[in-house]
């Protein structure tokens, strides 16, 4: 592990919100020069870097950050043989920064998304934005029409239940991206030169029971509220898929967050995707999934998790014993899964323990006005 | 199991323009603003307009449109003793019931043509026809919203088998300007305008209830009209649009009739400018009868919540008499209005029927 203090730097933002108490997750096996352009918002916050790939190659970071970094040898030594569900080859291995930090919440981004502007073309602060999404409620009981009711300008509609305008807890902000669109391998092959121009200014929170594919590349949430769901997977080397890392983390997380009554919102912030990866290299990657993924779909729209269930761990943990009873049929590959479910399960306690952030969430149940 | 690219394959319809009646609710006898700065829009399509049965004086309708005018003397001979009540907001049924075309628009008549972001003015007829053209995904979030917009597509993760949609049957479009707020929010914003022009239309997800607003939609009439039913009516219902209930009534009515028959609803784009006769300062006298609809909304949701419809019910008519079955059963006791709702549905359904 390395990590390096800040230096005094004139360019931060006078008040950053949260700064003491969120973790930027970044993965990389490349580089981080991507960081310069971020350096106005981020350099007040702390970095957990992790490197995939080969641990002896040095990934420099640059000057003026705060950060720890952690390459596959260091995880190894962390978690001992539990090391094994963490993915390598694969920017899947950036849920072992979840897990290492011990902030209440977490902005994770990849190493190819720079600051977007927006159409009036001012640069758009995204850790600013998911921060306001994390810290306003979300809505999944009733679909407001003018989307996030608590943006300013905005408000819930007439016919919005007046009990359920409180909300729910945020547990997730998804962003989106403009110019390179998250395609599937087969779509970016049909429409190579698709490009995202399109800014959409809303968040919205998506509404329960209703499950969406939720992409890494930038994305936040409230580690103290569901953490242990944010499991990535086992993904890249050794393993038949990938590109499917964040899906899985995703549905997981739907489920649990519907369970317990939290909610998840999506839309602004916008980051810009610079990167195009090749498609034929990512339908080798992502092969497998589509065809499985018409069995994960109704697994997830079915999943139900026992009322006792009321921490995301315990929750995670059935899902889990679902997962091997339903999915191991599909592919032995889902039995691996589920095992290496319960082993980040295990190592998540080891790392947070009980009285930490992540370890106990304490989640109000589900909304007023729900039926019986 | 692979999905042939969308372009070789489109799932999409192709409405026509005399397959469109255009419906206008006059609470107003003064058209001409409204039909004037809508002209271009609508000058392709038939209207109905239908008068408020309240309304006295005589509709002024600018020259050049075609169009047919319906009043309460027409309302009274059709009903023919029925009990539904077409007075105020709720006279736009009529017209949707009286059409005999595929599918309605219909937009308040103090409501504009808005401009998008670049200042081009919206076509909200062609949007809404645009978005009930192009299926709807209700059981799988796109995060890239309409994935058959120019410009966007189904992202990475989403399911192949659920990128042919299924058919589009409700389309409900927004307001710059004015928003629909109900009475208390009003009150306590009264300055607030809706600025902000968000340029995306989404499907309303499988089971996720929403707060309908009639001011600005179109919709499949041929299967989902006895659907949009006037059938719940505030004791001091007025001619607010925050002293009404009746399309938040039928938009719940509407959606779990359309996830019940594995169809679509989508919100979203187009945007209308509303303002132009919407009083906002009436919101404090307003307070008293809305309340009224504010109160019930605690009983309505978790009463759709709780819909379940036979394997029987296959039309949206099936559909509509399970729910003032149930609303009778479940609602009635609670408050008079629902068993007036629950009558007026089942006089509805006939009618339709009757037709």
């Amino acid at each position: 592990m390395v990590s390096g203090s800040s230096l005094t730097s004139t360019s931060t933002p006078s008040t950053s919100l949260l700064k003491d108490e969120l973790d930027i997750v970044i993965p990389t096996i490349r580089n981080l020069d991507f960081l310069e352009m971020w350096r106005p918002f981020f350099q007040p916050y702390h970095l957990i870097i992790v490197q995939d790939g080969d641990p002896s190659k040095m990934i420099r970071v640059p000057d003026g950050f705060d950060y720890e970094l952690y390459n596959r040898n260091d995880i190894n030594r962390i978690l001992g043989p539990k090391a094994a569900c963490i993915s390598f080859k694969d920017s899947a291995c950036r849920c072992f920064g979840y897990m290492i930090s011990k902030k209440k919440y977490i902005f994770t981004i990849d190493d190819d998304c720079f600051v977007a502007k927006d159409p009036s073309g001012k640069e758009i602060n995204a850790l600013e934005q998911h921060i306001k999404n994390l810290l306003s409620p979300s809505t999944p009981f009733f679909f407001n029409t003018l989307y996030d009711p608590y943006r300013e300008g905005a408000d819930f509609v007439r016919g919005y239940p007046f009990s359920l305008r409180e909300g729910a807890q945020t547990a997730v902000s998804h962003g989106l991206w403009l110019n390179i669109p998250d395609y599937d391998a087969p779509t970016q092959l049909v429409k190579p030169l698709e490009r995202n121009t399109r800014y959409v200014d809303a968040v919205l929170t998506v509404p329960m029971r209703t499950l969406f594919p939720m992409c890494g590349m930038n994305l936040a949430f409230n580690r103290e509220l569901i953490g242990p769901a944010m499991y990535f997977g086992l993904m890249g080397d050794g393993q038949p898929i990938g590109r499917y890392d964040d899906m899985w983390a995703g549905w997981c997380m739907k489920v649990i967050c519907d369970h317990l009554g939290l909610g998840v919102k999506t839309g602004l912030p916008y980051i810009w995707h610079s990167k195009a990866s090749n498609p034929f290299v990512n339908l080798k990657k992502e092969y497998k999934g589509i065809y499985w993924q018409e069995e994960l779909i109704p697994f997830f729209q079915t999943a139900v998790l026992p009322k006792e269930c009321r921490t995301v761990q315990t929750c995670y943990l059935e899902l889990s014993k679902l997962v091997k009873a339903k999915l191991g049929k599909v592919d032995d590959y889902f039995n691996k899964l589920a095992d290496a479910m319960v082993t980040w399960i295990e190592a998540w306690d080891e790392l947070n323990p009980s009285g930490n952030p992540g370890s106990t969430a304490a989640v109000k149940p589900n909304g007023a006005a729900k039926g019986k | 199991m692979w999905q042939t690219p969308r372009e070789q394959w489109d799932m999409s319809l192709k409405i026509e323009d005399n397959e469109v009646d255009i419906v206008i609710a006059a609470l107003r006898s003064n058209l001409n603003t409204f039909l004037e700065e809508w002209r271009t829009f609508f000058s392709n399509f038939h209207l109905i307009i239908v008068k408020d049965p309240n309304l006295e004086e005589d509709l002024q309708i600018p020259p050049g449109f075609d169009h047919q005018v319906y009043t309460k003397s027409d309302m009274d001979r059709v009903l023919n003793g029925a009990s539904i009540n077409f007075s105020g907001h709720s006279c736009r049924y009529f017209g949707y019931l009286i059409s005999r075309k595929k599918y309605i628009i219909s937009i308040d008549d103090d409501c504009l043509p808005a401009r998008d972001n670049s200042g081009v003015i919206v076509d909200a007829v062609a949007q809404h026809i645009s978005n009930l053209q192009t299926p709807a995904t209700p059981f799988f979030f796109n995060t890239l919203y309409d994935p058959y917009r120019q410009g966007a597509d189904f992202v990475r993760g989403y399911p192949f088998s659920l990128r042919d949609g299924v058919e589009c049957l409700l389309s409900s479009g927004l307001w710059l300007n004015i928003a629909d707020y109900d009475a208390p929010t009003q009150i306590v914003k009264p300055h607030e305008r809706n600025t902000r022009y968000v340029d995306a239309v989404m499907t309303v997800p499988l089971r996720a209830m929403m707060p309908f607003s009639g001011i600005n939609i179109g919709f499949n009439r041929e299967v989902l009209g006895p659907a949009l039913v006037p059938g719940l009516r505030l004791v001091g219902e007025g001619k607010q649009r925050w002293e009404t209930i009746e399309d938040i009534w039928s938009g719940m009515c509407a959606k779990v009739i359309c996830d019940h028959l594995g169809c679509g609803v989508k919100s979203g784009l187009p945007y209308v400018w509303r303002g132009v006769g919407s009083d906002a300062d009436n919101a404090m006298d307003s307070l008293k009868k809305e309340w009224e609809g504010v109160k019930l909304m605690e009983e309505i949701v978790p009463f759709f919540q709780s819909v379940k419809f036979p394997k029987t019910a296959v039309t949206a008519a099936d559909c509509v008499i399970e729910i003032s079955r149930m609303a009778r059963e479940n609602l009635s006791s609670l408050n008079p209005v629902y068993a007036q709702a629950a009558d007026t549905m089942e006089a509805w359904v006939d009618l339709w029927k009757g037709d």
